[in-house]
């Protein structure tokens, strides 16, 4: 709750905790505001924007509705950005907590896979994993965390490494409190909000890279994406730019929010820290 | 009967290839009851010693006899049981707590681990630690960054004597506060002792602290002891250069006029 009180102090903060709930509202509430399959032919084709009521944004060129596609896509946008983020650092706080704690060998074995994993492109393993798999939510979500996972392990084990040497955990020692408990009780919650801070950038990364793979055709086809209505409108980029523009907008939207948010909240999580 | 005996001590460190001793052939007793001053410049390996007496560093060499049993044998679940009768108390009173801790959990670890109090009767106990060390038991409910510097360095001495020890190590427990402070806990620890008959093994580089608090003096030098011998006899007659250097650095307030011409202005 503190947290939150100084996150909304900070103006990057307050806009981006603004523009994620707006976006979070559009997701959940996706079905109101435009009922029915947003993939279905709604009306007549190529209506540009501004011009139909019914269609504020205009229709594609099947006679699809761009806003109810914009409207649903938010929600493939950011359960797939979440969920990837998600998985991303559940595995990366794992190995780095392994490697922190268990040093020696098993440190040496995990960061050479944790290099491996930094030194190929992460969108090119995303692409390459999509390609061979299918192409489904789960995967697209399962292949984005497999490019991002690195840096929070990186970040997470150096981080145990640190809070390992301070005078608390010896003092916690010196009391004869189990080692477990000490990793759980005196070192994890201290070593996560940075890897929170970077989480939100790795949330951005990965609606990023959802919406490149949905724009080279390899995102779920049953679900629209931003990705690939922009995919869609590039092919009459010159006659209907809207089709590509709006999703575009979105994008942009989006990943701005989720940045500034980020960067609200390593403002608050820093400024914690220099409280005396 | 001796309380600690430190046998031939000796830990090096190497870094970037270079080997440094920091502890080397070091013999040390204590006595119940007894204070120890282990004085000597930064780098003379006196906080390597406390730590590896606290079993927070591995030794290289040597034996330590602690209340009859072999120290630095003791492992796993007997060493953590063990603990209890050994605590310690840090110079940085910031970096010594979990920036997350209440007053109240800090003092609630030892009781619960080492299950002296029951949980029922642990906020009374806590409050009855608070008291014992001059603070007023509504600071329970305080985070630890809500306290001041000699207000924590309090809260961790009712820590250290939570589990009734035998010995506490004072690690420069008193070189971070305001000198106002500090004799209040000196004033503090020494009625402790008293009280419960604690030994100290106080650690510090300041000898107008160690001479306040001190029975014997220890005085190290890169790594060896050089000198050892009861308070009075080390402060006002010194053997070791070393010993001689420590008294010479302490400040004192000029009352009598300087000898001879002046040379600064």
């Amino acid at each position: 709750m503190r947290l939150l009180r100084d996150l909304v102090r900070t103006p990057e903060g307050a806009i981006g905790l603004g523009i994620l709930t707006a976006l979070v509202l559009v997701a959940l509430f996706a079905p109101v505001l435009s009922a029915g399959d947003p993939l279905r032919i709604a009306g007549r084709a190529l209506l540009p924007p501004f011009t139909d009521p019914a269609f504020p944004l205009g229709t594609d060129r099947l006679g699809r509705d761009v806003l109810a596609g914009i409207l649903h896509g938010t929600r493939t946008s950011l359960s797939v950005g979440l969920a990837a983020a998600l998985a991303a650092i559940a595995i990366g706080l794992c190995v780095g907590l392994t490697a922190g704690f268990a040093g020696g060998l098993v440190d040496e074995g995990l960061m050479r896979v944790v290099d491996a994993f930094q030194i190929v492109p992460s969108f090119l393993l995303a692409l390459a994993f999509v390609s061979v798999i299918g192409a489904s939510v789960p995967v697209v979500v399962l292949a984005i965390a497999l490019g991002a996972w690195a840096d929070p392990a990186r970040l997470t084990r150096a981080q145990v490494l640190s809070i390992r040497e301070r005078d608390y955990v010896a003092s916690a020692r010196v009391i004869g409190m189990h080692p477990a408990e000490i990793a759980f009780r005196e070192i994890l919650p201290n070593a996560l909000p940075p890897v929170l801070a970077l989480s939100a950038i790795i949330v951005a990364a990965a609606i990023l890279t959802e919406a490149a793979l949905s724009f080279l055709g390899l995102g779920d086809p049953n679900v629209v994406t931003w990705g690939s209505m922009i995919a869609e409108g590039r092919n009459i980029l010159r006659s209907s730019p809207s089709l590509s523009i709006f999703p575009g907008i979105a994008l942009v939207v989006t990943v701005v929010g989720v940045y500034l948010f980020s960067e609200g909240l390593t403002k608050a999580l820093g400024g914690r820290r220099l409280e005396p | 009967m001796t309380l600690l005996t430190i046998e031939n001590l000796s830990k090096r460190f190497s870094s970037g290839g270079r080997e440094v001793a920091a502890v080397s052939d070091v013999s040390l007793t204590l006595e119940p009851g007894e204070t120890l001053g282990l004085v000597g410049a930064s780098g003379s390996g006196k906080s390597t010693l406390a730590r590896i007496l606290m079993r927070l560093l591995p030794a290289d060499a040597g034996a330590i006899q602690f209340e009859g049993k072999d120290w630095l044998t003791l492992s796993g679940a007997e060493l953590r049981r063990h603990r209890a009768r050994m605590q310690m108390v840090f110079q940085d009173v910031l970096g010594a707590f979990n920036p997350r801790a209440t007053v109240a959990s800090v003092l609630d670890d030892p009781l619960r681990i080492h299950a002296i109090v029951p949980k029922a009767e642990r906020p009374r106990a806590i409050a009855a630690l608070l008291d014992r060390v001059g603070l007023p038991a509504s600071y329970a409910e305080r985070s630890i960054r809500d306290v001041s510097g000699g207000q924590r360095q309090r809260i961790a001495i009712a820590r250290a004597i939570a589990t009734k020890p035998s010995l506490i190590v004072l690690d420069e427990a008193v070189s971070a506060l305001d000198v106002s402070i500090r004799g209040k806990i000196l004033e503090l620890l020494v009625e402790l002792q008293e009280e419960r008959g604690i030994s100290y093994l106080f650690v510090s580089h300041d000898l107008a602290v160690l001479r306040a608090v001190s029975h014997r003096i220890a005085v190290m030098e890169t790594g060896r002891l050089v000198e050892t011998g009861p308070m009075r006899q080390v402060i006002e007659n010194p053997q070791s250069p070393a010993a001689k250097a420590l008294i010479g650095a302490v400040p004192r307030l000029v009352t009598e006029p300087t000898e001879g011409p002046s040379h600064d202005v």
